[in-house]
């Protein structure tokens, strides 16, 4: 029972660590056809930049640095989505591959310039101590970062749903993934609202990126793209351009990982792309079950 | 254009005995076991942007898993011959055998999936193949450290420095091979369907014809060619390493196919060939005193041959979308053949 609630509790924070870098991911993709790859170079720079301003605060308090990384991390990460979508996706307009292919040469040059600054190695990365304390829930003592990255998710789940449901712009973009021509059409400025999804995007991974830090108590500058492809897979699973799908999807997959991982290490990741498998044969669009 | 062809063919052929230097191209002698060597991988990642260069540039199917075959070849041959002590005809039957049984499998399952989505389930098998690599299981892959092959597990004359000229010629031989193959198939009737499907898949399958069955065709075609450059590259390396599976492998050739230019044989060779040889003169020139001495704000981008070919990679795709051999072919025009 113990292992079990860990085991779902540590699972739980994969998952919301993989939502955070598929919620943008499949906004992103509803919306403007484009498969960001330089998904993992945000998250990467992101957490970097967080982790080099936490250093440069070295006076202050543990808590105070963390809560600077992640503020830096945020708009680290939306700044760099936000000059990635206006200088290399714009130019390309209608070139879908040629976005693809811009967005591959991006993360590889930036993950191996970041190796290049940092080396390979990977660095730790200071908490506050109730971060490192656990917390007594069902009779097992679960890290309290695993609580938070679950908590801070859900709280960007809620925000996400808000700004989708309830503003002008989230209607501008949920009408664009329905369908942009037609936005178009009604004289809406729908390029805004792809600046604005990018930057939105940005800022979600480079809070994945600094999250991912404090959950693995490390940074290093692969992580990026090995949980970018976890993502990929989450958001296929939950149905491209749907947040709430990508949601469900994520919380399946980071658990399914966690659980079989335990028994034996690998299987788990390996049962994710089987899942994917199914899936894929069985509801061809995924959860929620479009099937563009 | 078949007389330079044919004339390359022999100039690189015999030039295991040619015992000139070419200061600032390659070090050492050219027929020197290095330089043959580092030749040996521009041919064999030529062919391999090749079979890449069938899916995506002719059927237009974005893969991003094409490493997982590479790596099929490289590794079941690798296991083969090394953990189950098999003679190389042997291995190469099996490794024959499952390079066309896996993308058959594969293939099956991730063209169900179209453009974009394709991409990412192709990712996700070749990240499954990565793991598995990683893993060593029953140890049979060698997880990180990789798997060398010891010199007892292959004929004499594949062993050695001093027969480095049999495995270059091993190569060349690849290259070509699999150039007269890709060139026959895409010249043939399916090939014709397959670049009609690159243009408008819908109205093939009006036509009549199945596009799944052709996509599979080329699918299954190109990931066996592959698994065949992964046989040569594992003789020219002399063991599997856990790199050729990695998603950033994938990427790589896809560099190396638009760097040459889309949708031409020889433009992915071209590419192939190129990218091969600037990484490792890239990773020489960061070792040397001028780059050293550079301000680190200078000297750690020059010193990463990822953010060089990245950087060339976005720039090319920005500015040269036909990439090398667009810009060449517009330069001295229809001559040198392709499809436009």
């Amino acid at each position: 029972m113990t292992t079990i609630a860990l085991l779902l509790i540590t699972g739980l924070g994969l998952g919301a660590l993989y939502f955070l870098i598929a919620a943008g991911l499949s906004l992103i993709w509803g919306l403007m056809r484009v498969l960001n790859f330089a998904h993992g170079a945000f998250f990467t720079v992101a957490a970097y930049a967080g982790w080099s301003a936490a250093n440069a605060a070295g006076g202050a308090p543990v808590g105070v640095r963390w809560l600077i990384a992640v503020l830096v991390a945020v708009i680290v990460g939306a700044v760099f989505a936000t000059l990635t979508e206006v200088l290399l996706i714009r130019p390309l307009y209608a070139r879908h591959v040629g976005q693809v292919l811009v967005t591959v040469g991006l993360s590889l040059a930036t993950i191996s310039l970041v190796q290049g600054g940092f080396g390979s190695d990977p660095q730790t990365f200071a908490l506050p101590s109730w971060m490192t304390a656990t917390t007594n829930v069902i009779g097992a003592n679960v890290p309290n970062t695993r609580l938070l990255v679950i908590a801070v998710a859900a709280l960007v789940f809620a925000l996400l749903l808000f700004f989708l449901r309830r503003t002008r712009f989230g209607l501008i973009v949920r009408a664009g993934v329905e369908n942009r021509a037609m936005v178009q059409a009604l004289g809406i400025d729908v390029q805004r609202a792809f600046t604005l999804v990018f930057a939105i995007g940005g800022a979600a991974a480079g809070l994945a990126g600094m999250l991912a830090a404090t959950y693995y108590g490390t940074i290093d500058p692969g992580r990026g793209t090995s949980m970018l492809i976890f993502a990929f897979i989450v958001v296929i699973i939950g149905g491209l351009g749907s947040v709430t799908g990508s949601a469900v999807a994520a919380i399946v997959v980071g658990v399914i990982q966690q659980f079989l991982n335990y028994y034996a290490t690998g299987i788990g990741d390996f049962s994710v792309v089987l899942l994917l498998a199914i899936v894929l044969l069985f509801r061809p669009g995924g959860f929620s079950g479009t099937t563009t | 254009m078949a007389i330079g062809v044919a004339v390359a063919i022999v100039v690189f052929a015999a030039l295991p005995f040619a015992g000139i230097t070419i200061p600032g191209i390659f070090d050492g002698p050219l027929n020197g076991p290095g330089t043959l060597n580092l030749l040996g991988l521009c041919f064999v990642f030529g062919a391999l942007a090749l079979t890449y260069d069938l899916v995506f540039g002719y059927v237009g199917l974005l893969s991003f898993g094409h490493a997982l075959y590479f790596a099929t070849g490289v590794y079941v041959t690798a296991i083969a011959l090394a953990r189950w002590h098999w003679s190389l005809p042997a291995a190469l039957a099996l490794t024959a055998v499952v390079s066309v049984l896996l993308p058959l499998a594969l293939g099956a399952i991730c063209l169900r999936m179209r453009d974009i989505p394709f991409a990412m389930v192709t990712l996700a098998f070749a990240q499954a193949g990565s793991i598995l690599v990683m893993q060593n299981p029953f140890g049979l892959t060698g997880g990180e450290e990789g798997l060398a092959l010891g010199g007892d597990t292959l004929p004499a004359a594949l062993v050695g420095v001093v027969n480095t000229r049999n495995v270059y010629w091993m190569a060349l031989v690849l290259l070509i091979v699999v150039y007269a193959i890709a060139w026959r198939a895409v010249n043939s009737p399916p090939g014709r369907v397959w670049q009609a499907i690159r243009e408008n898949e819908r109205r093939v399958n009006v036509l009549g014809l199945n596009p799944y069955l052709y996509k599979l065709g080329a699918f299954v075609l190109s990931a066996f060619l592959a698994s065949a450059t992964g046989v040569v590259y594992l003789l020219l390396q002399g063991g599997a390493n856990p790199q050729v599976t990695t998603a950033d492998f994938t990427l790589a050739l896809l560099v190396m196919v638009v760097l040459g230019g889309v949708g031409t044989l020889w433009g992915a060779v071209l590419g192939g060939v190129l990218y091969e040889y600037l990484d490792f003169r890239l990773i020489a020139l960061a070792n040397t005193t001028g780059v050293k001495d550079l301000p680190a704000l200078l000297r750690v981008p020059l010193s990463e041959p990822l953010f060089l070919l990245g950087v060339l990679f976005i720039v090319l795709v920005l500015f040269v979308p036909g990439g090398l051999g667009g810009a060449l072919r517009r330069r001295f025009g229809a001559a040198l053949g392709g499809s436009p």
